[in-house]
């Protein structure tokens, strides 16, 4: 069984302590379930014959006494996870961190690998792969309206919030595919708003960041040369980027390595041959109210255009 | 005495049925059919008509009375950098003002389409094939919303950008870091 999205399956440190504090609440909270529970069935049991004996009043207040006390001590004993747990969260911060900058957008994510030098920053969009082992350092902004960034397995959630800079650290111990989800209702895709999370040895992350570093593929075949022409003169290029060629919109995700991705439109669809011609002739039908509106182009401009982008390793 | 607390009562079921009606609003069509989005205009650049002028019947945006078409034409207006030449607000600045009640192509909904979709001389690139016609469209109903040109309960009752920043003595101390870029 794959746990794509699940907090009780940590794959990283961070995510582990949060796994403990959430077992911690779920087995205080069934222990006080229970005890109301059976404490209810006694009194149902017992009827109103027990309204007739009188307790004397010592023991009602020592009752009462017990009861207050235990409850006391579980909220404390919750009090001091949750105090520890949020501590601990906060020891990952060391200065050779891999940073990532994290944009929130309605209803998709932009992510760029940081490097001091413009030329070597990798811009990608609702896929971040990470080296196992190394702490990761999210600068989190948002573009429009409050985001929340949430990848269970590995960290917990935090705001996307515009105009500020949140920053998020975590580390995957284990190599693995999680899933994130945007966590705070952003409007009409708010559900549609995921993103992969690929943990993969340290080797094999510095692969594939030198492959999305490069400019995107030359198109080979007439027909792809033909899509090329499309994207560039058509309503493509106003919104998206592909590195190396004319298109260089910012407004909407980044193609220059698409076809290396899993998901189309942040996770609401596979990376197919089918569903990417399906997003490009209506992506109002798959996903309502997204930002990319039916470019309308004919059928044989829509074979070039997928030619071409499923070049774009 | 009952019968006026009865009254009342049935006065303000009433009115509360009324309140009810008035939260409905206009439908968002995130795409429009075919027919309504490919629609060009054939508007005339020129007033000069051979003979006699003929008679043209207007062309409205299918936007004009739809607020979220509006608001999407605001948002596009920075999206696509309009505001670069345009203003902000269209208060202009190398381009001309869209906010005020001077139009050098007119004003009419199927000559703002003509400006955008075939641009103008002196620097008005031309949008068509660029944009697909339904982003022209909601473009050409918010241009007229910025001169007061719709109605005040569909034009956008607020902007999506921040409000005035607080004056520097009361800025948040913030910690740099270098990021590289943007």
């Amino acid at each position: 069984m794959v746990h794509l999205q699940s907090v009780i399956h940590p794959a990283g440190i961070e995510a582990a302590r949060i796994g403990d504090l959430w077992w911690t609440m779920f087995w205080i909270c069934t222990a006080v379930w229970c005890a109301v529970a059976l404490a209810a069935m006694v009194a149902i049991g017992r009827g109103r014959r027990a309204a007739a004996v009188d307790l004397p009043d010592r023991q009602i207040s020592r009752n009462v006494a017990i009861a207050a006390s235990v409850s006391i001590v579980a909220l404390v004993a919750l009090l001091f996870q949750s105090v520890v747990t949020g501590r601990a969260l906060n020891t990952l911060r060391t200065p050779d961190a891999l940073r990532i900058d994290v944009t929130g957008n309605q209803w998709w994510w932009d992510v760029q690998y940081e490097n001091p030098v413009a030329g070597l920053r990798v811009t990608t969009a609702n896929e971040i792969h990470i080296p196992v082992g190394r702490p990761i350092a999210f600068n989190l902004f948002s573009n429009d309206v409050i985001h929340s960034f949430w990848i269970p397995n590995l960290q917990g959630k935090i705001d996307l919030v515009p105009g500020r800079r949140n920053e998020l650290w975590l580390q995957a111990d284990k190599a693995g595919v999680y899933r994130g989800q945007c966590a705070e209702y952003c409007g009409l895709q708010h559900a549609k708003m995921a993103l992969v999370v690929v943990a993969e040895a340290p080797d094999d992350f510095e692969r594939w960041l030198a492959a999305n570093r490069a400019p995107a593929a030359a198109p080979v075949t007439p027909e792809q040369q033909r899509g090329k022409d499309v994207v560039e003169k058509g309503p493509c290029a106003m919104c998206h980027n592909i590195t190396g060629t004319l298109a260089g919109g910012r407004t909407a995700p980044d193609l220059t390595h698409i076809a290396s991705r899993s998901t189309l439109g942040a996770g609401a669809i596979p990376n197919m041959h089918g569903y990417l011609a399906g997003w490009i002739t209506d992506p109002q039908a798959i996903k309502p109210g997204n930002r990319m509106p039916p470019p309308g182009l004919s059928s044989d401009e829509l074979q070039a255009v997928l030619a071409y982008l499923e070049t774009l390793k | 005495m009952r019968c006026a607390a009865i009254g009342r009562r049935a006065v303000l079921a009433v009115a509360l049925l009324g309140a009810v009606a008035a939260c409905e609003r206009e439908d968002r069509r995130f795409k429009e059919l075919p027919a309504a989005a490919n629609r060009e205009t054939g508007v005339r650049v020129s007033s000069l008509e051979p003979g006699m002028a003929q008679q043209q019947a207007e062309v409205k945006s299918p936007y004009q009375e739809n607020a979220w078409g509006i608001g999407e034409g605001k948002r596009l207006y920075s999206a696509y950098n309009c505001a670069a030449c345009h203003g902000v607000n269209g208060g202009g600045a190398i381009g001309p003002p869209l906010m005020d009640d001077k139009w050098i192509y007119g004003a009419k909904p199927d000559q703002i389409y003509a400006t955008i979709s075939q641009g103008r001389p002196d620097g008005m690139p031309s949008f068509g094939g660029h944009l697909p016609t339904q982003q022209i469209w909601q473009l050409v109903a918010y241009v007229q919303a910025m001169s007061g040109q719709v109605k005040a309960t569909t034009a956008p009752g607020r902007n999506d950008d921040q409000m005035g920043a607080l004056p520097e003595s009361r800025q948040n101390p913030q910690v740099p870091i270098q990021t590289g870029h943007r």
